[in-house]
């Protein structure tokens, strides 16, 4: 069964439909990446996931059991943890306190919770930082902070949206071996929204592509980059070159 | 801290260990202080004045529970004042109940009140929600102005009885008073100091910071904001009965009245919100400070302490959000 | 505990209510427009009500300027007032935490309180012979002629207002960059051009509300309190941000105001319209009209 699955969600505000009939499922210990262009509705499925809104149709079902009308703090105890696109740590607090914020979940006296939080800080290589103000990290370290605060929750499936987003271009391949460690080590199962098509391809195990709200793929990375409206929707079709047989194939590099 | 064993190192340890021997010599005194207050100061104005500062730097600090350290900003905090002090008072004066029974009952009621205006009221965001605070102080106001059961406008006296710790009233000196208030202070500010430290604190202060990220890290923030406010509103009442007991006669206008919400914020503000120390230290200088300007501005001087404390506000939130302790802080360097 | 007053009393509440409305409108207006803006609250918006009246009332008693013809003057004194709290507070407060955004106005509007007693002492101030005064019958109803006058020139200033902010171009980059201060700003508006400017329309338009109400209205320090927080709940009644929402929610308020007093007592019309303000806010947060 699979850890997670969208059931024909679909999520319209007023007039605009975000999500219409998404489903895809995601197994246990895999890695699934989520891209589409800007505005193709992927944040909101985590919205709706993570409980901060509910879908207008459809189920989200995780370990068996219907998230739809549980509050964002219920869809966390269960096992899913979450960072945001516009990363939010606690400004006012240190970098550990607010890992700690996060461990005192499941280990309710705070100098044990100190000691756990230094070790997700270790993993996320910014334990040395462990108290300095959260104001005074880069947008990259602040990345990472959320990404182990999100972590001392226990979680078994983690959601991370765009974690290279504004990030230094040189961080990025550390950024990619964290992401796989959280594999292998911690057991997490993943789902990661991304822009940067490289980063979503070596670290993918499956590829879900949305556009406008729709699923448009669903597959492996190497066969998900070839379809013809994976490349319309990042490029537009000027790139999209019909060949003789099958219909699909592109021209020019790997994507974006 | 760092053993490189440099010079430069341990000269600035030996610095910083000097500085917190200052410290603790310096906190020794101000207890020492405030615990013999009485034997120094004999006057019973001077000794009204001390238990003034403890009475508000008990308010400011209840309040500073709920909006400094969980960031729900009620500006409405005047009714659980009035509730405690109607609830023990009305207990005794109809029932014959004991005060310090009624302090418990009025922390009680004002409990219950604080979650029934807070489960529906925390949904709101912050200006909707200081805007409700101001809204439901003023409905109830007005309705205790006009409940004849309570006394209405005319107020509420209180029987005499003899000198005694059981009957909670004093009327020779006031050093009895000044006790009363500085133990239940010492047991706010304890309460606080115990939050600080614990899962609560950290919970408190998360949902301060934001509240949606505490959510996804697991916070019920609905449950914690109300544990918050019960607590908050719990010893503001307590601080009411002291007051009943103290004055022996109270009415809507002195314990419910938006002008009192208004002081317990600027005390806790101007001091430092979301820290231990800043209401007692708000308190401390604020309450002299207007009793200085009453004596040297007669008439209006109601109206120039009000001008300090709007000004001060306003820079304080503007400039050092941290307040008096904030600045405390960065002077000695720590 | 509920009296049933006569037709006439009745019909010559709502008629008062209804006029006492377009007030608070405008009053409300200001309000509306700064939150719509920066989603800040001026908790001294009461405040600066309290300078208009005192505006208009120093200018007729010390230059025998009647209210209504000093209305250009308070809007004036006013707008300057709303740039200067801007440039010297609010700039610095836009992204600050919650506490920090409360207490900045709410601390002015102590100040400016405080300021007014100390000044012009607490005594309760008239303009003892307004150009318009006394009351007027219209269908048979008797009716204040200075509430009447008033209310026409805040609907009046309350239209002006409106084609501002969607006719003319400056209103149009306000309302902009009320919508969407990014998108605005990548439009080449300059968004802290319009933040003060904000500041100052809404001063202005409590200025202009402060010289009407000063013609039938005692006016004394703590006159912004009760008006401020009227102001409040009509805003949240009629949606924050909502103009056009400001109106029809201060025409509700003001006949709540005036049915609540009549129905129930008078010492509890206030009760009504503060229990408005929480139904309204706990049922339906965005207001009528309201965008958050």
């Amino acid at each position: 069964m699979a850890l997670l699955s969208l059931e024909g969600v679909t999520k319209r505000f007023g007039g605009l439909v975000a999500n219409n009939n998404v489903s895809f499922a995601v197994q246990e210990g895999e890695i699934l990446g989520l891209i589409g262009p800007n505005g193709a509705g992927k944040s909101t499925l985590f919205e709706q996931i993570t409980g901060f809104y509910p879908p207008t149709e459809g189920r989200i079902v995780f370990r068996g059991r219907d998230l739809v009308g549980l509050r964002p703090d219920q869809v966390n105890r269960l096992g899913i943890g979450r960072t945001f696109q516009k990363v939010r740590p606690f400004l006012g607090m240190t970098v550990i306190e607010n890992v700690m914020v996060a461990a005192l979940q499941h280990t309710h006296d705070p100098a044990k919770a100190r000691r756990e939080a230094v070790g997700y800080l270790e993993i996320v290589e910014l334990a040395e930082k462990q108290d300095a103000g959260a104001r005074n990290l880069s947008i990259g370290e602040r990345k990472r902070l959320e990404m182990a605060r999100a972590m001392a929750t226990k979680p078994s499936l983690l959601l991370l949206d765009e974690v290279t987003g504004g990030v230094d271009q040189r961080t990025i391949p550390t950024l990619l071996q964290l992401i796989a460690r959280l594999r292998s080590q911690q057991g997490l199962t993943l789902v990661v929204i991304e822009h940067n098509m490289r980063v979503i391809m070596s670290v993918s195990d499956r590829i879900v592509a949305l556009n406008l709200g729709e699923i448009i793929a669903d597959g492996p990375p190497s066969e998900v980059v070839k379809e013809r409206r994976v490349i319309e929707a990042y490029l537009g079709d000027a790139f999209v070159v019909p060949t003789v047989g099958d219909g699909t194939g592109f021209a020019g590099g790997t994507g974006r | 801290m760092a053993t490189t064993g440099s010079a430069e190192e341990m000269k600035r340890e030996r610095e910083r260990s000097s500085r917190r021997t200052i410290g603790f010599v310096l906190m020794g005194l101000l207890i020492v202080g405030v615990l013999l207050f009485p034997v120094f100061f004999r006057l019973p104005y001077h000794r009204d004045i001390g238990i003034k500062i403890l009475l508000y730097g008990l308010l400011a600090q209840a309040w500073n529970i709920l909006a400094g350290y969980c960031g729900q900003i009620s500006l409405g905090h005047a009714v659980f004042f009035g509730a405690g002090a109607y609830t023990s008072s009305v207990l005794q004066t109809a029932f014959g109940v004991n005060p310090w029974l009624g302090l418990l009952g009025g922390v009680v009621v004002a409990m219950v009140l604080s979650l029934l205006i807070g489960y529906p009221c925390f949904r709101l965001r912050g200006h909707y929600f200081a805007i409700a605070t101001i809204a439901i102080g003023e409905i109830i106001n007005t309705l205790a102005i006009n409940w004849e059961f309570i006394g209405g406008a005319r107020g509420l006296t209180l029987p005499i009885h003899k000198d005694s710790l059981l009957a909670f009233q004093f009327h020779g000196s006031k050093y009895a008073y000044y006790y009363i208030i500085l133990g239940l202070m010492a047991l706010c500010f304890y309460a606080t100091w115990r939050i600080e430290r614990s899962r609560l604190g950290y919970y408190l202060r998360a949902i301060r910071e934001d509240s949606d990220a505490a959510q996804s890290v697991g916070i019920p923030i609905a449950k914690y904001k109300l544990i918050a406010m019960a607590i908050s509103a719990g010893f503001v009442a307590a601080g009411g009965t002291f007051y009943a007991q103290y004055l022996l006669y109270m009415d809507p206008d002195s314990v419910f009245p938006l002008s009192l919400s208004i002081l317990i914020c600027c005390l806790a503000v101007v001091g430092g919100v979301g820290t231990l120390w800043g209401p007692l230290v708000g308190a401390a200088i604020m309450i002299p400070l207007s009793e200085f300007t009453r004596i040297q501005f007669g008439g209006t001087g109601s109206a120039v302490d009000l001008l300090i404390y709007g000004a001060l506000l306003t820079i304080v939130a503007v400039f050092q959000p941290t307040g008096l302790v904030g600045l405390f802080r960065r002077w000695g360097g720590r | 505990m509920f009296n049933i007053p006569s037709t006439e009393v009745l019909i010559q509440g709502i008629m008062s209510g209804f006029l006492m409305g377009c007030l608070y409108a405008l009053i409300a207006a200001g309000l509306s427009l700064i939150f719509g803006l920066m989603e800040i609250v001026n908790f001294a918006h009461g405040e600066f009500l309290m300078l208009g009246m005192y505006t208009a009332f120093w200018m007729y008693t010390l230059f025998a300027i009647d209210p209504l013809f000093s209305v250009p003057i308070c809007g004036a004194v006013l707008f300057l007032l709303g740039w200067l709290v801007h440039k010297g507070i609010i700039r610095r407060i836009l992204g600050a935490p919650m506490l920090a955004q409360i207490f900045a106005t709410f601390g002015l509007g102590i100040f400016l309180r405080a300021a007014a007693q100390f000044l012009w002492t607490p005594d309760f101030r008239q303009v003892a012979h307004p150009l318009v005064q006394g009351p007027i019958k219209i269908f048979g109803i008797s009716v204040g002629l200075p509430q009447l006058v008033a209310s026409g020139a805040s609907l009046a200033a309350f239209a002006f207002l409106y084609w501002f902010i969607t006719k003319t171009e400056t209103g149009m980059a306000l309302e902009a960059t009320a919508q969407d201060r990014q998108a605005a700003s990548l439009m080449g508006i300059n968004t802290e051009r319009m933040f003060t400017l904000g500041w100052g329309i809404s001063s202005a338009c409590v200025g202009v509300a402060g010289a009407f109400l000063a013609s039938f209205f005692y006016v004394f320090p703590y006159v912004g309190s009760l008006f401020g927080l009227i102001a409040y709940v009509t805003v949240a009644l009629g949606g924050f941000g909502s103009i056009p929402g400001s109106l029809v929610a201060g025409i509700i308020i003001g006949l709540i105001e005036v049915l609540g007093g009549l129905l129930i007592a008078p010492a509890f019309k206030y009760v009504a319209v503060f229990l408005v303000y929480l139904i309204v806010v706990l049922i339906r947060p965005q207001g009528l009209f309201g965008k958050f």
